[in-house]
């Protein structure tokens, strides 16, 4: 059963450059009562059952993009995710399809953000781009901003 | 002459990058190609030069779906090539390992990628709107299966705790406990899972497939046996080469098996039931006569019957395996390297896995081999749509596509796996 209120997951690969980008946003996060951080490979059923039973949930994942660095802040708990944004993930069952699965069985906390990162390179091996690496401290921050509203809500 | 093509560019509900193109000529099949086109990702060069020992933790990572059939293969074939026999306690807890991964793949494909092909919507999203309570179903079952692989294993997904000669660490008994407590909910589950799907309806479609699978003398096949065949095969791993070819294909970058001097056949679950029905545990052999089975089952489109029957064989063989279950006196045998070769098949969910190594005398790999299911079907899923298309042709493309998507899924194929995989292009006149 989920522990904490707020859930902030962290999605990415570490191993393929911007990919890492989730994850790494989330390592920068200090820990506070109530809420729970974790790291997760964007596979839809783990993000579902990581979903369950919050009060509010931050998911921070790259994208793909045209601009690498952009960052969008989107309202899943209000509409569907755009399509394209992210890549495919094991047997087309990624974020957005979590995301989606969790809403269609009425398991979508009622806060519900993502974060998405626009990415340069999702090459295995290879380092994070300057674009994305400059990107992270204030997306860090804008988590965090989040995280104190909805910890005063909860 | 009149041409048209269906092409599907990428598949959908099917792990890994493939096309499908169908080329139609005066009302004819012409020709199908299963287009894989997921780059290849050279695992077997990966491991020359690598220890024997790090092959079950590198080999894990060709799958997030079928990770546990990948070290085992690999694992049993460093014992082969050492020498080594893993029995007593250790051998029922790699067994207990299969059981978790087979529930959380079957789990996921029946519910998730499968059932919406049946029930007539293009996505489980579209699909959950409508069955909450099954679609809530496939995702506890599945989540046994991970919890499985979790306590064995070491973690969900590409697990860690495997080591040739046995584990880093065993379970106690009393971590077992609250895993039979689920398991118990799970077997009902998967009963109720095969009711489901042997509910939906099936095409009239019947092939005469040369099944291959592995076969043990008492043991529905996880991790031991012959591999064998409905028209007369039957050799260890070591002979695996000498009767299987793998054939380079310009449309896939996935190799393509044959038996050598017959041609196509089939692995996986309609492989392993008709081979080895009498091995089932009485109960999935009831639930398989009551969902309308026979002891063979030669219709891919009841795949799904037969991995939901799979899927309560596991639950109960876990249950079975962890009352059983005696904590063994030590994790691991000792192991020395030495210089050989090792062999060995296991059935992954998708079916018949063959790994082959070759080891210098520190134990070095000098040269590895890793035949994947998919690879292996990709010809019997070309010869599935040349047989059924015709029947098919008076369908409009859309149908006419999902259909062909939906022959594909009945093999669950793997296609990151096989790339050693989907678009569907197909061309009419």
């Amino acid at each position: 059963m989920a522990s904490a209120p707020v859930v902030v997951i962290g999605v990415g690969n570490t191993m393929r450059a911007d990919d890492a980008a989730g994850v790494l946003a989330v390592r920068r996060l200090a820990p506070r009562p109530g809420v729970e951080i974790r790291e997760q490979s964007g596979e839809a059923t783990a993000l579902l059952e990581a979903l369950r039973g919050r009060a509010a949930a931050l998911v921070v994942d790259a994208a793909l993009g045209a601009e690498p660095g952009r960052l969008h802040r989107l309202d899943a708990a209000a509409r569907p995710l755009p399509q394209g944004l992210f890549g495919v993930s094991s047997h087309g069952f990624g974020v957005a399809e979590g995301i989606e699965l969790a809403r269609a069985l009425g398991a979508l906390p009622p806060v519900c953000v993502v974060y998405a990162l626009e990415g340069d390179c999702f090459d295995t091996g290879a380092p994070l781009s300057d674009a994305v690496a400059r990107a992270l401290p204030r997306l860090a921050e804008d988590i965090t901003k989040d995280i104190e509203k909805c910890t005063k809500r909860t | 002459m009149a041409v048209k093509k269906i092409k599907v560019d990428y598949l959908a509900r099917v792990e890994g990058e493939g096309a499908l193109h169908v080329t139609l000529r005066d009302g004819a099949v012409r020709d199908v190609e299963l287009r894989i086109f997921e780059p290849p990702r050279f695992f077997e060069a990966f491991l020359r030069g690598r220890a024997f020992g790090e092959a079950p933790d590198i080999t894990a990572r060709i799958c997030g779906i079928c990770p546990v059939a990948y070290q085992m293969s690999a694992v049993h074939a460093m014992e082969d090539a050492l020498g080594v026999a893993v029995d007593g306690p250790l051998r029922p807890l790699r067994r207990l390992l299969y059981c978790g991964e087979w529930i959380e793949s079957h789990g996921l494909h029946i519910y998730l990628l499968h059932a919406p092909d049946f029930l007539g919507y293009e996505s489980a999203i579209a699909m959950a709107r409508d069955h909450q309570a099954e679609v809530e179903r496939g995702l506890q079952l599945k989540k046994v299966g991970n919890e499985i692989v979790q306590l064995v294993g070491g973690r969900e997904i590409h697990p860690i705790n495997v080591r040739v000669g046995g584990f880093y660490r065993t379970p106690a008994r009393r971590e077992l406990a609250p895993l039979a407590e689920r398991l118990k909910w799970a077997r009902d589950a998967a009963l109720e899972t095969v009711r489901w799907v042997a509910g939906f309806e099936f095409p009239d479609c019947e092939r005469d497939y040369e099944f291959v699978a592995l076969r043990h003398p008492d043991e529905y096949p996880f991790n031991e046996g012959r591999v064998v065949s409905s028209k007369g095969l039957d050799i260890g791993a070591r002979d695996y080469d000498a009767n299987f070819e793998e054939r380079h294909v310009a449309h896939s970058t996935a190799l393509q098996s044959v038996i050598r001097g017959r041609g196509a056949y089939l692995v996986g679950p309609l492989a392993r039931y008709s081979l080895n029905f009498e091995r089932l545990s009485p109960l999935a052999q009831e639930a398989a006569r009551a969902a309308g089975l026979g002891e063979t089952c030669a219709n891919p489109y009841k795949s799904i019957v037969v991995r939901a029957i799979e899927t309560l064989y596991a639950c109960d063989e876990a249950l079975r395996l962890i009352e059983a279950y005696r904590e063994p006196e030590r994790p691991a045998l000792p192991v020395e390297p030495r210089a050989g070769s090792g062999y060995a098949c296991t059935e992954a969910p998708r079916g018949l896995l063959y790994h082959r190594y070759a080891l210098d005398a520190q134990g070095t790999i000098t040269d590895a081999k890793i035949v994947p299911p998919t690879s292996q079907n990709q010809t019997s899923i070309e010869d599935d749509l040349r047989a059924f298309l015709p029947d098919w042709l008076g369908l409009d493309d859309e149908a006419l596509r999902w259909r062909c998507e939906q022959t594909i899924r009945n093999y669950d194929p793997c296609i990151s796996c096989s790339c050693h995989f989907l678009r569907l292009e197909l061309e009419r006149g």
